[in-house]
């Protein structure tokens, strides 16, 4: 990578960049539509389902973006269906179980959370194309933001079976939030080239506001000590592999079938 | 037939002009006493050295409608004889819910669809509208009931005043 010419953007770092962002939104979302005709109550079920919409729409503009980096023929399709987990770069916590709706919408709300800060930056990329599918992105990430925040507060502040089952929630899935904000060298290079944003700045104003919908939703800032995953250079739990066998199915035993 | 005001400033040829016309007549697949039109998703139509072009933007991302308004254009431009016009996709500016026609919005009303509060340009609209007016019976009393409504677009009020529940074609 450090042996291209200074100013050029690695066609190499710059698809895995956007890959990246493309495969959060994808599983999320996936993970999301599987609440459809489950969620605790037909208003949550829309809610629910509009937000697994939203994300698979923007996974596909970035996922197409992210084909034509690479330039080796794939498609958005290829990109979602034709790779194996080690290959996909989601951060690890979309690709966690559902659980309960109070861990969905733990989940949601640090994930929507990030995304804010990400797409807000990124809307000023030095990459036109990315920078118009972050500010597109970023009106939706503000519905979705204050869905799952305002479900964070009535159920923190509301029964204690409520309360203490998001909090719950909360102290398992705090260590996946590491990964959000460290970079490692694809951050970093493409944060030179003025195509991603430096992400310490937008560690500091993620963690300011968890914190304060923390406190309005009378939750206990987790304590446990983060470990890092590194879900985003496909070092994956689990849960990824079952969820890909599902969302694949299709495509891969019915190869080249079209809708 | 009136057509509603586009964004391009420029004077239109005769016949880029007869595409917004045709275009005019595309109705929304989910809202269709909307034109895509009124919707404001047609950003430009323009004629140079013989090639039409026909630029469409996405309301929200995931909108399951922008495939089927993309074949409904289509069609509509092959039968008017412009099937060779290029349709292209246009991500910037975001569409913004302020595109809506004046007529678009009168529509709405008289579909039973509350139209945006204006305007965006203040973000707290984005945060919910302080009051919608019930497209029933034109109070101010309308309060919500889900965020998510029907379509990605809208969301689902109800009116305190007549208790009718409505859609609110949502601020984006």
């Amino acid at each position: 990578m450090s042996a291209l010419p200074a100013g050029a953007a690695p066609p190499e770092a710059h698809f895995r960049y956007v890959l990246r962002l493309a495969d959060t939104s994808l599983i999320l979302g996936q993970r999301l539509a599987a609440w459809i005709g489950h969620a605790p109550a037909l208003e949550e079920d829309l809610g629910l389902a509009n937000l697994a919409l939203d994300l698979i729409g923007q996974a596909r503009l970035l996922l197409t973006y992210a084909a034509e980096l690479e330039g080796r023929g794939r498609d958005e399709d290829a990109l979602a269906f034709l790779r194996d987990a080690p290959e996909f770069s989601n951060l690890a916590l979309a690709e966690l179980p559902n659980g309960d709706f109070g861990q969905t919408i733990v989940r949601q709300w640090l994930l929507d959370a990030w995304q804010l800060e990400m797409y807000e930056a990124l809307a000023a990329s030095s990459d036109p194309r990315l920078a118009a599918i972050a500010a597109k992105a970023l009106k939706e990430t503000r519905y979705h933001y204050r869905f799952s925040s305002g479900w964070l507060v009535r159920l923190g502040d509301g029964t204690a079976e409520s309360h203490a089952r998001v909090q719950r929630a909360l102290d398992d899935l705090w260590r996946f939030t590491t990964e959000f904000f460290t970079p490692d060298e694809i951050d970093t290079h493409m944060h030179a080239l003025g195509v991603a944003p430096a992400l310490a700045p937008l560690a500091a104003r993620w963690a300011q506001r968890v914190a304060a919908d923390l406190a309005a939703a009378t939750l206990r800032h987790p304590q446990t000590q983060p470990y890092p995953w590194h879900g985003k250079r496909g070092v994956h739990t689990e849960h990824l592999g079952h969820l890909l066998s599902e969302m694949q199915h299709l495509p891969r035993s019915y190869p080249g079938v079209q809708w | 037939m009136s057509v509603a005001v586009s964004p391009a400033a420029r004077a239109r040829s005769a016949a880029e002009q007869h595409v917004w016309e045709i275009l005019a007549a595309v109705p929304d697949p989910e809202i269709p006493v909307l034109s895509i039109v009124d919707l404001g998703i047609v950003r430009h139509v323009t004629m140079s050295d013989g090639e039409m072009r026909v630029g469409l933007t996405p309301t929200y991302s995931g909108c399951p409608a922008t495939e089927v308004i993309r074949a409904s254009v289509r069609a509509a431009l092959d039968a008017a004889g412009f099937g060779h016009a290029v349709l292209e996709e246009v991500l910037s500016p975001p569409w913004s819910s302020d595109w809506l026609s004046e007529a678009g919005r009168r529509k709405l009303r008289a579909f039973g669809i509350a139209p945006p509060e204006q305007a965006v340009a203040h973000p707290r609209q984005l945060w919910g509208a302080a009051s919608v007016t019930c497209p029933r019976c034109g109070s101010r009393a309308g309060e919500l009931l889900s965020e998510f409504g029907s379509t990605p677009c809208k969301a689902h009020y109800r009116c305190r005043d007549c208790r009718e529940p409505f859609d609110y074609f949502k601020c984006l």
